[in-house]
C-alpha cells in the first residue's frame, strides 16, 4: 500500500512537471520581445500600427476582414504619402477572441517601440482585459468593434455616473447602450411585435446587449415570455429550441455571437417555431446565413452605422478593397477598421505636424502626444463622419436594421437612435 | 409541462448521440485500461470525412445517394486515424506506467485538433454541414425533425450490430476473453495486439456515425466540436459503467434526458431561477453524475469494476 501510494506521487509529479514545463513554453512564444527592424531609410521613419483580432477560430470571419481592412488603409496611406517622411507598418496579432491572450498581445505591442497606436479588438471582454496595459504605456488603442458600454463609459454608466477609465481608449463602433434599445424599438413601434424570448451567452458583449434591449423593450410595453442563457460553445440548443416553440414568443432576442447564434436560430426553427431570431452586429456575418442556411431566413440584426452600400465614402473603400485581391470579405467591421486605422494615421499626421515634419525621438513622447491628437481627429471616413466624444466613443450614432431575405442580408432601416 | 415528450426526444436524441461516443472510451477501456482522450477528436475526424465525401459529390447529389458515401468515409477516415493513434501513440507505451498513455492521449487529442485546424481546407471556422430537409415527422404526441430520425435509427442498429458482434462471433468472445484476463487470453491463442486495434477501430466507426449525426443536428462541424462531445461521452461512459458497452449507451441516454430536462424544467421550480437554462444544464448533469457514482460508484451498469485499476 505504502509503496503503491509512492509511486502514484511519483506519477502525479510527472504529470505537474510537464503540464508545468508546456505551459512555460507556450507563454514564452507569447513574450519574445519583439523588435521590428524598420529603421531609417533615408529620411523616413517607420512606425507600426498594431492589430489585434480574433484570425483564427469561430470568429476569423470577421477578425480577417478587420486585418485586412487596416491593411488598406495603411497601404493607402504609404501610396498616397498621406504623412510626410513616415511610413506605416502593420503588425497584427491573434487574440483567438480570449481575454488572456489579447492581454498578452498588448503587451507585446506595448514592448516593441516602432508601434504608435492599436487597431482592435473585436470582442468586448477581449477590449476590457487590454485596455489597462495601453492605458499604462499611452498608447492610444481604438476598437472597430466593442460595442459594451462600460469600456468608455465606465462600470455605472447604467446609473447615470458615466466615467471615462482611459484616455488611451477610442471606438468608431456604437455601444449597445444604443444598439439594444434601438432594436427593441424597431421591433416593438414598427413590427408590432410584442412578446419576447430573450436568450444571451452570458459574455460581455452579449449579457450587455441582451440587457439593455430587456429594459427598453419592457419600457415600451412589450413582455417578456421566457429568458435563457447559453454556454457559447454549445451547439446543441434543442432542448432551448422547444422552450421557445411552446413559448409561443413572437421573436426571439439573442445576445451573442454568430458561431453559436446559427446553430441556435436553426434549431429553434426545427423546433416548429416561427419567431425570427433577432441580435447586434455579432449576428450581421455571412457566416451566420451560410451555417443556419434557410433555417435563418428572416432573422434580424441590427449593426452600427449606415449600410456600407448606400455610402458615398464607402464605394471607394469597397472597390479598392476589390481591387487590393484579399481573399476574404470585409465582414461586419471593415469599414470600422479601415476608419480606426486612418484615425490612428490622422492622429500621427497632427503629431508630425505640430513638431516641424518629424515625431519625437522619443516613443513615450510620440505615444503620448499621438494619445492627445487623437480627440481631436475628425475627418470623412467610410462610415460617415468620424470624431470622438469626451468618453472616447464615436459621434457617429447611427444604425441599421438587416433582415435575411433569399440568403442574404438586406437592409430594411437606417436611423439614428433617439431616447424615448 | 405539455412539453415532455419534445424533451425527452430531444434529451434521447442528444443522448443516443452521446451513448455512440462513449462505446468508444468504454471497449477501450474494458481492454486495455487507457481513458482514450484523443477519441473526442476521432469522433470530429470522422465529421469531417463525412463533409469531405459530400463535397467531392457533384452538386444536387440527393442525400438518399450521398448519405451511404458519407458514412462510408467518415468511418473509414475515423478508423484510419484510431488505429494509427493505437500503433504508433498507444503500443509502445503499453506495459509502462498507467499515467504515460494518458498524457499521450491528450497530445494526441491537442495534435489532431490543431492538425484538421491547419490542413484542412478552410476548417479555421466552422464548416456547415448537409441539411437532410424536408419537414419534421408529426407522431401526434411528439414531433421528430429528419435530423433526429438519423440518430434514432443510426444508434439501435449500430448497438445491435455490437451486441451480437461480442456475444456471437469468435473474435467477439476472443474480445471479452482479453478484456476478464489480457494474460489468460493470450495464453489460449488469442492474438491480443489484434483485439485491441478491433476495439479501437469499432469505438471509431461508432464516433464517425455520431459525428454525423451531430452534424446533422447542429448544421455544422469544426475542429473544437470533439473536446465537449468527448467530455461528455467520457462521462456517459463513466455513467454508465466504464468497460459496458451497454453501459455506455444507457449512460449516454441518462445524461442526455437529464441536460434537455434540466435546460427546460429546473428553471420553473420555485427558487432555482437562476440555475434553470441552457447554461447551467452541464452543471446539473454533472450533480447527477456524482450522485450516481456515491450510490454505486461503479455506475449504473458497471459490473466489476473492483478488479480493475
Amino acid at each position: 500500500m505504502g509503496k503503491g501510494l509512492i509511486v502514484r506521487h511519483r506519477s502525479l509529479l510527472i504529470l505537474t512537471t510537464t503540464v508545468t514545463v508546456s505551459a512555460l513554453t507556450l507563454s514564452a512564444c507569447g513574450s519574445r520581445d519583439d523588435k521590428s527592424g524598420g529603421g531609417d531609410s533615408g529620411e523616413k521613419t517607420t512606425v507600426v500600427i498594431g492589430v489585434d483580432a480574433p484570425l483564427t477560430g469561430d470568429l476569423s470571419a470577421l477578425g480577417q476582414g478587420i486585418k485586412n481592412s487596416s491593411d488598406l488603409a495603411v497601404k493607402t496611406a504609404n501610396k498616397n504619402n498621406e504623412v510626410e517622411g513616415v511610413t506605416f507598418k502593420l503588425e497584427s496579432l491573434d487574440d483567438q477572441a480570449q481575454a488572456g491572450t489579447g492581454q498578452q498581445n498588448a503587451t507585446k505591442l506595448v514592448g516593441n517601440d516602432k508601434v504608435v497606436g492599436v487597431v482592435g479588438p473585436l470582442n468586448s471582454h477581449v477590449g476590457q482585459s487590454m485596455q489597462k496595459v495601453f492605458g499604462n504605456a499611452d498608447l492610444v488603442q481604438v476598437s472597430p468593434a466593442n460595442t459594451a458600454p462600460e469600456l468608455s463609459q465606465g462600470p455605472n454608466w447604467q446609473k447615470g455616473d458615466k466615467k471615462r477609465l482611459f484616455d488611451t481608449y477610442f471606438r468608431t463602433s456604437t455601444t449597445d447602450a444604443v444598439q439594444g434599445p434601438y432594436a427593441a424599438q424597431y421591433l416593438f413601434n414598427k413590427r408590432k411585435l410584442k412578446k419576447a424570448y430573450i436568450i444571451d451567452d452570458k459574455k460581455t458583449y452579449g449579457a450587455g446587449l441582451a440587457g439593455t434591449f430587456s429594459d427598453e423593450f419592457k419600457k415600451l410595453g412589450g413582455k417578456v415570455v421566457g429568458t435563457d442563457h447559453i454556454n457559447p460553445d454549445d451547439r446543441d440548443f434543442s432542448a432551448v429550441g422547444t422552450k421557445v416553440a411552446k413559448s409561443k414568443a413572437d421573436f426571439v432576442y439573442y445576445g451573442g455571437e454568430y458561431p453559436a447564434g446559427a446553430p441556435l436560430s436553426a434549431q429553434i426553427t426545427k423546433a416548429g417555431s416561427k419567431a425570427p431570431v433577432v441580435g447586434g452586429d455579432a449576428l450581421y456575418s455571412e457566416e451566420y446565413i451560410k451555417l443556419g442556411k434557410k433555417n435563418v431566413e428572416g432573422d434580424l440584426a441590427t449593426s452600427v452605422g449606415a449600410p456600407l452600400e448606400t455610402l458615398d465614402t464607402a464605394k471607394t473603400f469597397m472597390e479598392n478593397y476589390k481591387s487590393a485581391g484579399y481573399k476574404l470579405p470585409y465582414e461586419a467591421y471593415g469599414g470600422y477598421s479601415y476608419d480606426s486605422t486612418w484615425a490612428i494615421i490622422q492622429a500621427v499626421k497632427a503629431v508630425v505636424e505640430k513638431n516641424d515634419g518629424k515625431l519625437p525621438d522619443n516613443i513615450d513622447d510620440t505615444r503620448k502626444q499621438v494619445t492627445e491628437a487623437m480627440q481631436d481627429v475628425k475627418f470623412k471616413g467610410v462610415t460617415g463622419d468620424v470624431a470622438f466624444d469626451e468618453y472616447g466613443d464615436t459621434t457617429n450614432k447611427q444604425l441599421s436594421v438587416y433582415e435575411v431575405k433569399g440568403g442574404k442580408h438586406k437592409p430594411v432601416q437606417t436611423g439614428t437612435f433617439e431616447e424615448g | 409541462m405539455q412539453d415532455l415528450p419534445d424533451q425527452l426526444a430531444n434529451g434521447l436524441a442528444l443522448g443516443a448521440l452521446y451513448g455512440l461516443i462513449a462505446i468508444g472510451y468504454t471497449m477501450v477501456y474494458g481492454i486495455v485500461q487507457l481513458i482514450n482522450f484523443a477519441h473526442g477528436e476521432i469522433f470530429m475526424i470522422g465529421g469531417f470525412g463525412a463533409l469531405t465525401a459530400y463535397l467531392w459529390l457533384p452538386d444536387g447529389t440527393g442525400l438518399a445517394v450521398a448519405l451511404p458515401l458519407m458514412i462510408l468515409l467518415a468511418v473509414v477516415c475515423a478508423v484510419l486515424v484510431a488505429i494509427g493513434a493505437e500503433r504508433f501513440a498507444y503500443r509502445p507505451l503499453r506495459g509502462g506506467p498507467r499515467l504515460s498513455p494518458l498524457i499521450t492521449a491528450i497530445g494526441l487529442s491537442l495534435a489532431l485538433q490543431q492538425a484538421v485546424w491547419a490542413f484542412y481546407p478552410d476548417a479555421k471556422k466552422a464548416r456547415p454541414f448537409p441539411q437532410l430537409g424536408g419537414s419534421d415527422f408529426d407522431l401526434g404526441f411528439v414531433t421528430l425533425s429528419r435530423e433526429d430520425l438519423f440518430i434514432f435509427v443510426s444508434a439501435p442498429v449500430c448497438m445491435l450490430a455490437l451486441g451480437l458482434f461480442v456475444a456471437k462471433t469468435r473474435t467477439g468472445r476472443a474480445m471479452q476473453a482479453t478484456s476478464q484476463d489480457p494474460d489468460t487470453a493470450k495464453l489460449m491463442g488469442v492474438n491480443t495486439d489484434r483485439i485491441i486495434v478491433m476495439a479501437f477501430a469499432i469505438g471509431a466507426a461508432f464516433a464517425a456515425v455520431a459525428a454525423i449525426a451531430q452534424g446533422f443536428k447542429t448544421g455544422e462541424v469544426n475542429f473544437r466540436m470533439g473536446f465537449i462531445a468527448g467530455l461528455k461521452a467520457f462521462t456517459a461512459a463513466v455513467l454508465g459503467g466504464i468497460g459496458n458497452i451497454y453501459g455506455a449507451m444507457v449512460g449516454g441516454l441518462v445524461l442526455g434526458v437529464a441536460e434537455a430536462l434540466a435546460t427546460a424544467y429546473i428553471g420553473d421550480i420555485p427558487g432555482l431561477e437562476q440555475f434553470g437554462g441552457g447554461s447551467w444544464k452541464d452543471v446539473w448533469a454533472f450533480i447527477l453524475l456524482i450522485l450516481v457514482l456515491l450510490v454505486r460508484p461503479q455506475g449504473i451498469l458497471g459490473e466489476r469494476l473492483a478488479d480493475r485499476a
